[in-house]
């Protein structure tokens, strides 16, 4: 806070910050933090792609040929724990630290020291999550759902797990706090609520998830951790506590999870379909509404995840319409960005493209919700790779497509410089056969019978699953083509111009590319809001 | 941003923030609170399939001698309890009103002794607001020595206004240690 008004003093523009390591260490700049958010999470997703490559080696033929058991389950539970909280998360904030104080006008987020620690939280999260690999017992592998009993019988991994997932909460509860004091309190005079980009607010949206929910699964984790070490009974049957309690409560957090992990990914595309389609956005305040009555809807759809556990009817009907209902604002959304794209005069960039893909694919994983939304036919689904299928296209080629296209979209205005279009195409036509190639067949394995999270398989599989790994890892290996469009753009290329993109309409191409160290010390001019909203 | 307006922004955010911290920990308190909510509406809906205790009195409504329930047992012990836990009987069969009576049979081979309590689970979880229970093993702590070889009796009764697609119930028992050898004593004699 005291930096700002420092920085305020100086009232110039090239004042630099200092080089070397303290200047990201000690940062409370927003696009420095964002940066350092947006570089982690594509570490992470190396990360967890790496671990992901393990996975469909060991599954690309039946049999166990490469990895036990045991640490396969590792595999598979610290993958998604790396994947939700290490990639897509942090990337989304990120995103919204570069963007939201661009494109509301302010000169940087509300609270730039918890900026700064919401951050530095995560490598020492993560370093506790991925040093469980080393301690006697091995990493956690009972899945990331974190079910007691199994979960109790983890190694000593246990407490390092516990106090990762208690560091990420808090990260990204304090990026949520940032985020909406932030577009609370810091708009330019004339932003009004339903003139924000839609990013903003599907973030706004977003943050309130965020803190609705992670304290949640911070107890719940706590009850673990004192159920395993101090004798209490939260989940333990034999002490007159319940197992499935800790999937109700799981869960209460874990389906408004999946919606911070998705919303955001709204908001980008919302952006993005406008603009390459050049024609204003259809339907604003419908989108509005949309999200946040997907918001609302998250927290009363949880038990959907846990159809089998032995629900009353009542409550499976219950579940199940409302799980259905999310149907209904999503195809508000789906059927808005179709319409923005009518008639529009259309150009194919990588973002557009990946945009496009978003689309298309996410909607088919929200096809595939839907059957699994269905209570009767889930109990033929539960915990099949047909679960699988449809969490990776939701989140794969629905959150992580949509990173993608956020990055190409913005990169020329974080670097000053255009990537390189050709290799960016190149890109996104190998991810996107690929991730099919990959995914899809999940879906037909799934309906035959094949349990998720097994190392092993009848033979009956065997071929579909080898198709799968094919797709794995040319999608895995395909995505270093995006580390060097990256490290590319950063290094040189065609001078980007300030608006970038013929049909860009927002406050943030108002500014230079790239964008200068501080931005809006002094708040736009309400005409160029208004030039924002079309 | 103007040095005046600074102030009052700072002092916004700050406000703010207090206010979502407040509402963060409110939340981390709600997850806590779940577990007794969850507790509440087990209860009123039953569907956890936890039998009722009943008091004594209850056993006097009439006997429905038109129906048979088939009540069948099922008996486990935890993966760490080496004890041996079986029913006397596998099924009994009773008139709803009346009171149906089974025997189990616990023993302890281990050279220490240990304490343990059963804990219980009706199917169909819809029989468990009909299924009362006027004596059970599972009430209390069960302390065996070692060697020890406990009989243990059931007695319940059916309620009458049971629905009448209920035919068959399955009552399952599982034994849970709580104490072995010298912390045994901390659980006091049974």
């Amino acid at each position: 806070m005291s930096d700002t008004h420092i920085a305020t003093d100086h009232h110039d523009h090239h004042d630099e910050p200092a080089r070397g390591f303290m200047r990201w260490l000690t940062t409370t700049n927003h696009k420095d933090i964002g940066t350092l958010y947006l570089l982690f999470a594509l570490v992470m997703f190396f990360v967890g792609g790496a671990m992901a490559l393990v996975i469909r080696l060991e599954l690309f033929q039946p049999g166990l040929q490469f990895v036990n058991p045991q640490f396969f389950n590792s595999m598979t539970t610290v993958h998604a724990l790396v994947m939700i909280f290490g990639g897509v998360m942090p990337a989304w904030v990120g995103f919204a630290n570069w963007m939201i104080p661009m494109m509301i006008g302010a000169p940087d987020m509300a609270l730039p020291r918890l900026n700064n620690w919401s951050f530095w939280i995560l490598p020492f999260a993560f370093t506790l999550l991925i040093t469980t690999f080393f301690l006697p017992g091995g990493a956690p592998a009972g899945g990331w759902t974190l079910y007691p009993p199994l979960v109790l019988q983890t190694g000593d991994a246990l407490p390092f797990a516990i106090f990762a997932v208690h560091f990420l909460g808090a990260s990204s509860i304090a990026g949520a706090i940032n985020v909406v004091a932030t577009v609370f309190n810091m708009r330019a005079p004339g932003m009004t609520l339903m003139k924000l980009p839609l990013f903003v607010w599907t973030w706004i949206i977003t943050a309130f998830l965020l803190i609705a929910t992670m304290p949640v699964l911070a107890g719940a984790v706590t009850m673990l951790l004192t159920d395993k070490f101090f004798g209490t009974s939260f989940f333990a049957a034999a002490g007159g506590g319940d197992p499935v309690m800790f999937q109700h409560i799981f869960w209460f957090f874990g389906h408004p999870e999946v919606y911070i992990l998705i919303l955001p990914a709204f908001g980008v595309v919302s952006a993005i379909i406008p603009t390459f389609a050049r024609k204003p956005l259809f339907g604003y305040s419908s989108m509005v509404y949309a999200s946040a009555s997907i918001a609302f809807l998250s927290f009363i759809v949880w038990a959907h995840h846990m159809f089998t556990v032995g629900m009353p009817l009542a409550g499976e009907l219950f579940f199940m319409y409302t799980t259905i209902m999310i149907a209904v604002p999503t195809g508000v959304k789906i059927f808005n960005w179709v319409a923005t794209m009518w008639q529009g005069s259309m150009t194919f960039e990588t973002p557009m493209l990946f945009a496009i893909a978003f689309l298309v694919l996410f909607t088919i994983g929200g096809f595939s919700g839907l059957m699994l939304g269905v209570t009767p036919v889930d109990f033929q689904y539960h915990d099949t790779y047909f679960v699988v299928a449809h969490f990776h296209y939701v989140l794969v080629t629905g959150a992580v497509f949509s990173i993608m296209a956020g990055a190409y979209f913005w990169l020329p205005k974080w670097t000053g410089h255009m990537y390189d279009e050709k290799l960016g195409k190149l890109h996104f036509w190998v991810s996107v056969i690929s991730v099919n190639v990959l995914f899809f067949p999940q879906h037909f394995l799934g309906l035959a019978g094949m349990p998720r999270r097994i190392p092993d398989y009848s033979v009956q599989f065997a071929d579909w699953n080898m198709v799968s790994s094919i797709g794995g890892f040319v999608f895995g290996f395909s995505q270093l083509l995006f580390v060097v469009v990256v490290i590319k753009c950063i290094r040189g290329g065609v001078k980007a111009t300030d608006r970038v993109w013929e049909g860009a309409h927002g406050l943030e191409w108002t500014v230079a590319s790239p964008a200068p160290y501080h931005t809006f010390n002094t708040p736009p001019a309400p005409a160029a809001i208004e030039g924002g909203m079309r | 941003m103007s040095e005046s307006s600074g102030q009052s922004l700072q002092a916004r955010n700050q406000r703010l923030l207090m206010k979502l911290v407040v509402l963060t920990l409110a939340m981390f308190g709600f997850g806590f609170a779940l577990v007794p909510l969850y507790d509440v509406f087990c209860d009123v809906t039953g569907i956890k399939g936890v039998v009722r205790e009943a008091s004594s009195g209850q056993t006097d409504s009439a006997v429905d001698l038109s129906r048979s329930i088939k009540v069948t047992f099922v008996t486990n012990t935890d993966r760490k309890l080496p004890w041996t836990f079986k029913a006397e009987q596998t099924e009994v069969v009773v008139h709803p009103g009346e009171t149906g009576e089974a025997m189990f049979t616990v023993s302890n081979p281990l050279t220490l002794a240990v304490t343990g309590q059963a804990v219980h689970n009706l199917l169909p979880g819809a029989s468990a607001r009909y299924f009362s229970k006027t004596e059970c093993f599972c009430f209390t702590q069960q302390t065996l020595q070692p060697g020890e070889t406990r009989e243990m009796p059931l007695r319940f009764v059916i309620d009458p206004a049971m629905p009448a697609e209920i035919s068959e119930i399955t009552l399952g028992y599982t034994f849970f240690e709580l104490a072995r050898g010298a912390d045994v004593a901390a659980y006091g004699p049974n």
